[in-house]
């Protein structure tokens, strides 16, 4: 066994304090003959300091393409020549949603918006939608709004969002390639706000945005230092239009090795398989990935494409003999 | 009739990869008069509107 997986096994997996950016840089190097042992081994390591179960979300997204910033991957800037148009989610919408997403099992209902930040008519459509979905449906609010102010984080506590995504994306030193309208440290900025208020932070990003394997570590290392309670783990997902429309999508074990990778960096978080699965891994991978570190899942679709129906998963789930997280314990 | 993915008309070209890409997407041109139509994806389906030629949805 190579040195780096006996190294990780006696520190993470023993005592649960994650690997170091070097020691994430080796895992990542590692070559394909021990993918199944790394796999083996966050797999342990999960459900050592995580357990058995899996948390499941659903997201949906309350305001829809016509966004200012130039997030190089993302089809709802409005900078860029992508099909998607601007477009609001009514409030009984997002209700019916916040119903459907709960009827899968799920615990977690996030509601997102294509914006810088939230201006007052995003906060009142939250404010409204928040109440209307907590008086009707018994699930979670988190949110994703982008960067806020003080006033804005205090708003979102007092409205009973629990938990707020804010992705860093990609690591610091390749922020600047990805994203020139705002900084990396705007973002952290916001981050070390919501910590700050009690809200759970939820901070991952995206893999295959051309960044290099000592950036990819250098992400994890960034993610471990924030020390966010959920990392959802996204793979680009190539959206026609965009600046990264023609990116190569991530290899299937370069992915896994990445899961891995990131569950030894942080052997706590809740590790949630986002966006991308579905091109970079297929029906195997996800069941690999599931077995190899991920603890969580958004079941259903995303904001602008389609996942596997939440029948698909929930049945993994069930025949890889991992509970749904009951609305009970995350309470 | 236009492609529902990229726009182009549906008989000119190589559509295979639009057709394959759409089992994960929803439709983004309205195959009539290819607007780009207004689309909302939510966790259990989507709807596509276009203003002329009415709603698509997933169900």
């Amino acid at each position: 066994m190579p040195e780096i997986l006996d190294r990780a096994r006696a520190q993470v997996l023993a005592t649960g304090a994650g690997l170091d950016e070097e020691g994430i840089l080796e895992v990542l190097r590692l070559p394909d003959e021990h993918l199944p042992e790394l796999l083996q081994l966050a797999h342990d390591v999960r459900m050592k300091w995580c357990g058995p179960e899996v948390e499941v979300e659903g997201i949906v997204s309350l305001k829809t393409g016509g966004c200012p910033e130039d997030c190089h991957f993302c089809s709802q800037s409005g900078l860029f020549a992508s099909p998607v148009r601007s477009v609001w989610l009514d409030i009984p919408s997002l209700v019916e949603a916040a119903r459907q997403t709960a009827a899968t099992g799920a615990t977690e209902f996030c509601i997102v918006a294509a914006v810088r930040g939230p201006d007052r008519r995003l906060m009142d459509q939250m404010r409204e939608g928040v109440k209307a979905i907590r008086e009707a449906v018994d699930i979670q609010v988190a949110a994703s709004l982008g960067m806020l102010t003080q006033e804005q984080v205090d708003e979102l506590v007092e409205m009973g969002v629990h938990r707020y995504n804010h992705n860093l994306e990609t690591c610091r030193s390749y922020f600047p390639n990805v994203v020139t309208t705002h900084s990396w440290e705007e973002r952290w900025g916001t981050l070390k706000m919501v910590r700050d208020s009690g809200m759970e932070v939820c901070c991952g990003g995206i893999l295959g945005l051309g960044e290099t394997i000592e950036q990819r570590a250098e992400f994890a290392a960034q993610l471990a230092e924030l020390d966010p309670h959920e990392v959802p783990m996204n793979f680009l997902n190539p959206r026609p239009g965009t600046p990264l429309g023609d990116q190569p999508v991530v290899e299937g074990r370069d992915a896994l090795r990445a899961i891995a990778a990131f569950r030894l960096a942080m052997p706590k978080t809740i590790l949630r398989y986002a966006g991308g699965r579905e091109i970079t891994l297929g029906d195997l991978g996800t069941r690999d990935g599931l077995l190899g570190g991920i603890n969580a899942v958004i079941v259903g679709n995303y904001l602008t494409t389609l996942g596997r129906p939440a029948t698909e998963d929930l049945a993994l789930l069930e025949d890889l003999k991992m509970p749904v997280k009951a609305l009970s314990a995350t309470l | 009739m236009y492609c529902d993915r990229c726009g182009s008309p549906a008989a000119e070209g190589e559509h295979g990869p639009c057709e394959t890409a759409r089992r994960l997407e929803p439709p983004r041109y309205c195959t009539h008069c290819r607007r780009r139509m207004k689309v909302q994806v939510v966790p259990t389906g989507w709807t596509a509107g276009c203003v002329e030629h009415g709603v698509l949805t997933s169900r």
